[in-house]
């Protein structure tokens, strides 16, 4: 019993509650949930073990701050409404960010308890709650203000600004370039890591706040900033265009048929669902040997993704080792429960054609590790002469992208040399006094909940701002 | 949803559908295209905007028949409606100053038509080379017809079925040769585009292509759509379609339209099959 004298004392001795996965053998034969989440008692075993500190270290990892020993007290006390709307007062996704957060660099990386064993499980007790959201207590909602509000792309940045602004009692519309809403969270992470439903959940919440979307309508080309503002008579833009064009490793056979950006193979399979071809029209090519550039979270969802449309052998080939790869490590950990091959140390040279014209093979540089560089990373260099050719019918790159292309076609704001919006950390103002902007065409490639987050914050800003 | 408001067949396998999308018809240009999904299950499928009419509020698309969503497309008819329709995407064709020849080989004189159609509309003298294996596979003879007059309009057929025998280079030529002509588009099979432009190259005559590899998203997200453009990879869905074509890799470009050529076979198969199917 934790409470003494009205006391809390943690249970120091129950070990972290192990999560809820699918056996790794039959799950990474379809598309099935891995993680099944935490139940009821396993939630309030594992709050049991947070210490409930006086100066809470995993609030400071955590990017919006959440109270994180206030909500697991909740939990405790089986007052999950209490708990979630906890989370809500800084975070609109908990169900989506518990489950994608990279905790181990986030909350739980610097939750006391791991610094002797294993930290508080925070992101499933946060995933435990966001999926119950009729635990929450009904938002409070402004009275209108006759005010509108453009938001462009509904990735989590557009998401999570449209429903604080439609709370805040905006008349909001979010433009989409593709025929559904969530951005990265359905066309890049696949449904075995984020289930579709949990991303329809929350867009289905702002349509009965009163959010309009508008589908198929690629901002920019369809109308810009100044047709927005001018003739369509929106009184601001949020701009959530997210991360664009794919970038390349300027390699010679890079454009060889077969050969991918992680972007095109998932968005093949979880939007437009070629893993159910010919039912769907979409087709993607299921190689036997499939191997993936990248250490990152787009990296292995695309590799578990290959091993699902039935990969032999599937191998994720990173230039540094496991250690630095920057994937979740529950991910790198689930990957190789399924089968994923690693191959640390390697970088690619050449893709080789076969007669058919596809790629056949990968001619890749073995690395070691040498001095450590700027980030105190040791550096991998080139070990002279271990060239190596791996055999491959389909290869993926995974190695980042580059700012969306649109960004400059919507026009009415400043953007950086690299294309990314110029806008302000704290506010999300661009240098247009009527534009917003964040997410990834802030900030580059980041986390879904600095997304989150962003959105939160110029949503904030646009309330107040409008309402001088 | 994306009502067609008007079905016109113009042969056995080339249709033209209107659709109603008055936004769309307000911010088109021509060589720009849109995207189709015809149902939930679709491809995403690009066609070059044909014409529009921002007042009327509508877009057309010309198409031929060639595999699985071409053949679901024309069973559509007037009333019905399109799933998902995106666009305008890609950058207009630049319409620059002087005579041009406008090359069309088989689907792509869909594409030329609307290009030929707005340079005659900005008041270019405009020649088309039409160019087809057959006299059957030759589109829209009648539309081009109604926009040039009779000695600007060139065809040629492989087979020699109609107009000239042999390829779209040998009325190409004549007219660079007779200084008629300054600048020239071309769209069609690869052999064509990469043949037309040596011609021009000779020439030193300014020649685009609009290039149509496989896409995806159209929005410069997937990668899909990469073509090699002097040595480097650009996008054509973003950066093109239109490209300067003496810079082009012709044999990257269709390698990379030819990747799902079994799997498009196996589309087609089972769509003919289901649909047999469901006559009996
Ligand atoms: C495969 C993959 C796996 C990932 N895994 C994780 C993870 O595990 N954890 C994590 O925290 N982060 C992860 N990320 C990163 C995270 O998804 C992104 O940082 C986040 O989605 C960015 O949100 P956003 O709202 O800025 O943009 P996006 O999610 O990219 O959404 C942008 C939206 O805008 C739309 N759009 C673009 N241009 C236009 C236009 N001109 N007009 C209208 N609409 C437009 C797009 O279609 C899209 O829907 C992953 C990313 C990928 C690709
Ligand atoms: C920018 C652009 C503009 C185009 N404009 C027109 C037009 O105005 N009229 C017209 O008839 N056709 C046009 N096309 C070609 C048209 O998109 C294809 O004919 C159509 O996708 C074929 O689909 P299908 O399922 O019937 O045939 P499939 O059997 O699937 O494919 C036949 C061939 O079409 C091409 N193709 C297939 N899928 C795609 C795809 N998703 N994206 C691009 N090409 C694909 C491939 O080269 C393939 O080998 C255009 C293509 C591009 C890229
Ligand atoms: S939002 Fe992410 S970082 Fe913050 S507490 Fe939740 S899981 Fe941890
Ligand atoms: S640091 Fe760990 S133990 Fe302390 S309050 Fe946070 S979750 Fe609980
Ligand atoms: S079609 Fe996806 S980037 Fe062009």
């Amino acid at each position: 019993m934790p409470e003494v004298n009205g006391r809390w004392i943690a249970d120091m001795k129950l070990p972290r509650t192990p999560d809820n996965e699918e056996p790794a053998a039959e799950r990474a034969c379809d598309f099935r949930p891995v993680d099944k989440g935490f139940t009821e008692e396993m939630a309030i075993a594992e709050a049991s073990r947070c210490m409930r500190c006086k100066r809470p270290l995993c609030v400071d990892g955590c990017p919006v701050n959440i109270d994180i020993p206030l909500f697991i007290t909740h939990i405790y006390n089986r007052e999950f409404g209490h708990a979630l709307d906890t989370i809500r007062e800084s975070s609109m996704l908990p169900a989506i960010c518990g489950r994608v957060c990279p905790q181990e660099n986030q909350c739980e990386g610097k939750c006391i308890r791991g610094r002797k064993g294993e930290p508080v499980a925070i992101g499933q007790l946060e995933r435990f709650l966001g999926d119950r959201p009729e635990l929450a207590s009904t938002p409070h909602m402004l009275p209108k203000s006759g005010k509108r509000v453009a938001v462009i792309g509904s990735g989590p940045s557009g998401i999570a600004c449209a429903g604080e602004l439609a709370r805040n009692g905006f008349d909001v519309t979010i433009f989409e370039a593709f025929m559904t809403g969530g951005g990265v969270l359905v066309y890049g992470i696949p449904e075995f890591r984020l289930p579709k439903a949990v991303v329809k959940r929350e867009i289905d919440g702002l349509k009965e706040l009163g959010v309009k979307f508008e589908y198929n309508s690629v901002m920019g080309r369809l109308a810009d900033a100044e047709e927005l503002l001018g003739e369509k008579g929106f009184d601001a833009i949020y701009v959530a265009t997210g991360a664009g064009l794919p970038k390349f490793l300027n390699i010679p056979g890079e454009n060889l048929p077969n050969v991918f950006f992680a972007n095109e193979y998932l968005t093949r399979v979880n939007l437009m669902k070629a893993n159910s071809f010919p039912e769907f029209d979409t087709p993607t090519k299921r190689g036997k040997s499939v191997v993936v550039f990248g250490g990152g979270n787009v990296a292995m969802d695309a590799v578990r993704t290959a091993k699902r449309l039935g990969a032999d052998r599937a191998i994720i080939a990173y230039r540094r080792t496991e250690e630095e790869m920057p994937c979740r490590k529950a991910e790198l950990h689930h990957a190789k429960a399924e089968g994923v091959e690693v191959m640390p140390l390697v970088s690619p040279l050449e893709f080789l054609a076969g007669e058919d014209g596809n790629v056949c093979a990968i001619r890749v540089q073995r690395m070691e590790l040498g001095e450590p560089d700027t980030s105190g990373r040791r550096r991998p260099v080139p070990i002279e002469g271990a060239i190596e050719e791996i055999p491959c019918d389909v290869a993926i790159s995974a190695i980042g992208t580059n700012a969306n292309p649109f960004a400059k076609l919507i026009g009415g704001m400043e953007l950086n040399k690299w294309g990314y919006i110029v806008a302000d950390e704290e506010t999300g103002q661009t240098t247009n006094p009527k534009i917003w902007a964040g997410g990834d065409i802030v900030t580059g490639a980041a986390t879904v909940i600095l997304a989150m987050g962003a959105g939160k914050k110029a949503a904030a800003d646009i309330t107040e701002k409008l309402a001088g | 949803m994306f009502k067609i408001l008007q079905k016109t067949q113009f042969s056995e396998k080339v249709f033209k559908f209107r659709i109603e999308a008055p936004e769309m018809a307000k911010h088109a240009h021509a060589g720009q295209f849109l995207m189709v999904r015809a149902n939930e299950r679709g491809e995403r499928v690009p066609f070059t905007f044909a014409d529009w009419n921002a007042e009327e509020g509508w877009v057309e698309f010309i198409f031929m028949v060639i595999g699985k969503t071409t053949t679901m497309l024309s069973t559509y008819e007037e009333g019905d409606s399109l799933q998902d329709v995106v666009g305008p995407l890609g950058v207009p064709t630049e319409m620059g100053e002087g005579t041009w020849v406008v090359i069309g080989g088989g689907v792509g004189l869909a594409i030329a038509f609307p290009v030929a159609r707005q340079l005659v509309a900005t008041g270019h003298e405009v020649h088309v080379i039409m160019g087809a294996r057959t006299k059957d596979l030759l589109l829209l003879e009648d539309q081009f017809r109604s926009i040039l007059p009779d000695d600007h309009l060139h065809i040629t057929t492989d087979d020699g079925s109609y107009g000239e025998q042999g390829v779209v280079t040998a009325p190409l030529e004549r007219l660079l040769e007779g200084g008629d002509a300054d600048r020239v588009f071309c769209v069609g099979p690869v052999p064509m585009m990469k043949f037309s432009t040596l011609t021009a190259q000779k020439f030193g005559t300014p020649i685009i292509a609009s290039l149509n590899p496989i896409m995806v998203d159209g929005t410069g997200m997937c990668g899909c759509c990469r073509v090699e453009i002097d040595g480097q990879t650009k996008f054509a869905c973003v950066d093109g379609p239109d490209f300067d074509a003496t810079k082009v890799d012709w044999n990257d470009l269709r390698a990379r339209q030819a990747a799902y050529r079994t799997e498009e076979g196996q589309s087609l198969k089972a769509y003919e099959e289901a649909n047999c199917a469901c006559q009996r």
